[in-house]
């Protein structure tokens, strides 16, 4: 058993999985240790390097597919240690084993196991994009308004998922934290620092009464789906989102305000009220159905125009539905 | 009033309203500037979910719930009780900025109620959609609703600063307007639909014709409505059968390009109108409607066969799919190895997506029943329909009426029919 020492994240594994395919090593006989089980913090204190962009997926005598090496970058950011190990015994099979269609093949018990971990590190980031909540903590002396957020990802998500950040808030300074690496955005460039402890993060924001208000409101308590809300924004992340403390309540009240709603007298005032001015008459002639064989008997006395206009009337066949 | 005050009424106005879409616009983000804000493009994201499943994407609020209509099934109708508020354009340009910032929203659905007269409403709609995108250079997702009676030209600049435009169709029919919408005529928002497809396709054809010629873009010259036009139409408030409701679906898909099509089952409103029915429609009609539309849209299947004259009501039962198996058992079992797409796309349970893994599959290697399963195609649906090279249904030995038994509940159950977790899947992938 050979034991490869990488670090965790996506590039220390290319390299080493590089060497060892140009080096025809099988999987078979490899450990990967990456130092993040604890034990083995040889690399531990480097996991927070400056992003670097891999730069090409083309090794020297071995051509790995580029829909390999996306996936790849997802399946690195995954927690769980087997992954580097199933990494490279793919890309094995994609080069020596000359499987080149394996990437098609989703029924590869190797090939779902990838995906599967791919799927959960998209959905991961996915909900980075929607739950992080900034909080507003001043402007700097040139103006730019300064933001905290404070989020708790279940994946190495945070260097993959800061650039979506970084460009939809170019014109805002911000930083993102999070208990494993936080990212910081100051208009020019994304810096990377080690996670830091909750109370690090600024603890409200002014606008979150409004949100709050705007999150009742928006309900519908005649609708109550709770289970739907619940499998596209699990419990784990209520605690970091300021709306949520308002759900108990808003279902608890749900069944009695519908009840009120249906039970209630139905408005009694006169439908058309005699004080407010009435709507817009409508600006269309009426739209009677023509009789096509009363109009083709008067044919000869109507003008080509008349004619046109009562074609656009017509309502004798069914086609008229469907007209533009 | 207070501003929080006028969001609370103005979002309460607002929710009956089931578009929350911010997907399928133009790529752009505010990389570079100094004064952007904002990106868009690709997927759509909810921010939050409320209690009702629903997702919260955008900051849906009217301007002002005031109105001149008398549409009966309408919370904001002239002749209800509701509290009545309005916003000025300002107050929703710093709302959606400010919400915006700080992650809680993808951009502004604006809707308003009709005051004064519809050019006077169209107008103050566009102003705030004008002000986002040039005061503010807002690069995030803007859906206008129009009116169809505002002029030409105001529909002309909604469509410049807005990434999807709606009017919302209401009802299925004319007779069911004249009843329950006295001021809205389906021929007249018809119109406007067609004027707005008519305006979208030569923006899309210019915009080609100079991409192709080399022509440089300004920062002027602005797409028209990238993300298409929608509808919404409300399902239990009047007696039109869902054929009915499929059918106009058909002409707005078909005849007017529109994008989507929203069904939003009639749910009782405080103040309600005394013609109304008292009891809402069960929520699962609204869902299979929706499975019905995808079915129309991305699997191939016509009105007719969904809804055929002689059921011309959806089985809340059973899926609108599995309803058309049963009445085609001559099309059955398919193979899995061997049929075409457009066939596998007819077999109950197995969705797009499974179809083209499917035949990617089977290139390379032969389909069990096991395969299937690893694919995430839950085999208790299929398994009377497919033949794989370990599997024929025909051994089982299954009619109709003894298939319908097997997936159609017990009586008892009939309004909570599709569990919920069914629900969420299909309502995301659409795969039913």
């Amino acid at each position: 058993m050979e034991t490869i020492r990488i670090k965790p994240n996506f590039e220390s594994w290319r390299m080493q999985a590089r060497k060892l395919l140009v080096q025809s090593v099988p999987p078979e006989g490899l450990l990967w240790e990456d130092g993040s089980s604890g034990a083995d913090s040889l690399f531990g204190d480097l996991e927070n390097n400056a992003f670097e962009k891999p730069s090409t997926t083309i090794m020297p005598q071995v051509r790995i597919p580029r829909d390999f090496m996306n996936l790849a970058e997802l399946v690195a950011c995954h927690r769980v240690s087997e992954r580097w190990g199933v990494l490279y015994k793919v890309a094995w099979r994609l080069t020596h084993g000359k499987e080149r269609q394996l990437l098609a093949l989703r029924i590869d018990s190797d090939l779902k196991r990838l995906e599967d971990w791919a799927s959960a590190v998209r959905r991961d980031r996915h909900k980075m994009k929607a739950f992080v909540r900034f909080r507003k903590i001043g402007d700097t002396e040139t103006g730019r308004e300064q933001f905290v957020a404070w989020f708790e990802p279940e994946h190495s998500i945070v260097e993959l998922t800061a650039p979506f950040f970084a460009k939809r808030f170019a014109s805002m300074d911000w930083s993102i934290l999070t208990p494993w690496q936080c990212a910081h955005w100051d208009g020019q460039s994304l810096q990377f620092s080690p996670g830091v402890s909750s109370r690090e993060a600024p603890k409200e924001d002014q606008l979150e009464d409004y949100w709050r208000s705007y999150y009742a409101h928006i309900f519908n308590p005649a609708r109550l789906k709770l289970n739907a809300m619940q499998s596209e924004m699990p419990k784990k992340y209520w605690k970091n989102l300021p709306e949520a403390p308002l759900i108990a309540e808003l279902t608890r009240k749900a069944a009695r305000r519908t009840g009120d709603m249906v039970e209630a007298p139905v408005s009694t005032k006169a439908h058309v009220s005699e004080r407010i001015p009435s709507g817009v008459p409508s600006p269309d002639p009426p739209s009677r159905s023509v009789e096509p064989a009363g109009v083709l008997s008067r044919a000869d006395t109507m003008s080509l125009e008349e004619l046109s206009q009562l074609g656009l009337q017509c309502k004798a066949c069914p086609l008229h539905d469907r007209a533009t | 009033m207070e501003l929080k005050n006028k969001l609370e009424i103005l979002a309460d106005a607002a929710k009956y309203d089931a578009s929350c879409a911010s997907s399928g616009t133009t790529k752009r983000d505010s990389a570079g500037s100094a004064t952007a804000l904002g990106s868009s493009g690709g997927a759509g994201i909810c921010h939050s979910y409320a209690p009702d499943g629903r997702c919260i994407s955008l900051l849906k609020v009217l301007l002002t719930n005031a109105c001149i209509y008398d549409c009966h099934y309408c919370i904001n109708r002239r002749s209800s009780d509701v509290q009545r508020a309005r916003f000025s354009v300002a107050e929703v340009v710093q709302l959606t900025l400010d919400f915006y910032k700080r992650n809680y929203i993808e951009g502004l659905f604006l809707s308003s109620g009709i005051v004064r007269n519809p050019d006077y409403t169209m107008e103050r709609v566009v102003e705030v959609a004008r002000q986002l995108r040039v005061d503010h250079d807002f690069r995030g997702y803007i859906h206008l609703k129009t009116i169809p009676e505002a002029s030409q030209e105001l529909i002309d600049q909604a469509g410049e600063y807005a990434d999807r435009i709606s009017i919302n169709i209401e009802l299925a029919s004319q007779q069911s307007l004249d009843r329950l919408a006295p001021e809205k005529n389906m021929s007249r928002t018809q119109k406007a639909m067609g004027g707005i497809r008519t305006r979208i396709e030569t923006d899309s054809e210019r915009r080609k014709a100079d991409r192709q010629s080399g022509k440089r873009r300004t920062k002027k010259d602005r797409h028209f409505a990238p993300a298409g036009q929608s509808t919404q139409m409300i399902v239990g408030a009047d007696a039109s059968p869902d054929r009915q409701l499929l059918d106009r679906a058909d002409v707005l898909y078909g005849a007017y390009h529109l994008k989507r099509v929203y069904y939003s089952a009639f749910s009782p409103i405080p103040s309600a109108s005394p013609i109304l029915p008292l009891k809402s429609p069960p929520l699962v009609r609204e869902h299979r409607l929706y499975q019905s539309d995808w079915l129309m849209r991305f699997y191939g299947y016509s009105v007719e066969e969904i809804a055929p004259d002689s059921a011309p009501n959806l089985d809340l039962d059973i899926d609108p799919k599995l309803s058309w198996a049963l009445r085609s058992r001559e099309t059955f079992p398919v193979d899995v190895n061997q049929a075409p797409r457009e066939l596998l796309l007819r077999i109950p349970g197995i969705g797009v997506r499974s179809v083209t893994r499917i035949l990617q599959i089977r290139r390379w290697s032969a389909l069990r029943l096991e395969d299937l399963q690893k694919l995430g195609i839950s085999l208790k649906k299929c398994l009377p329909f497919v033949i794989t090279t370990d599997h024929n249904p025909a051994r089982l030995g299954l009619d109709s009426d003894r298939l319908r038994s097997r997936f159609a509940p017990g009586p008892q159950q009939t309004e909570f029919t599709f569990t919920v977790a069914d629900a969420k899947s299909s309502a995301i992938t659409g795969e039913v």
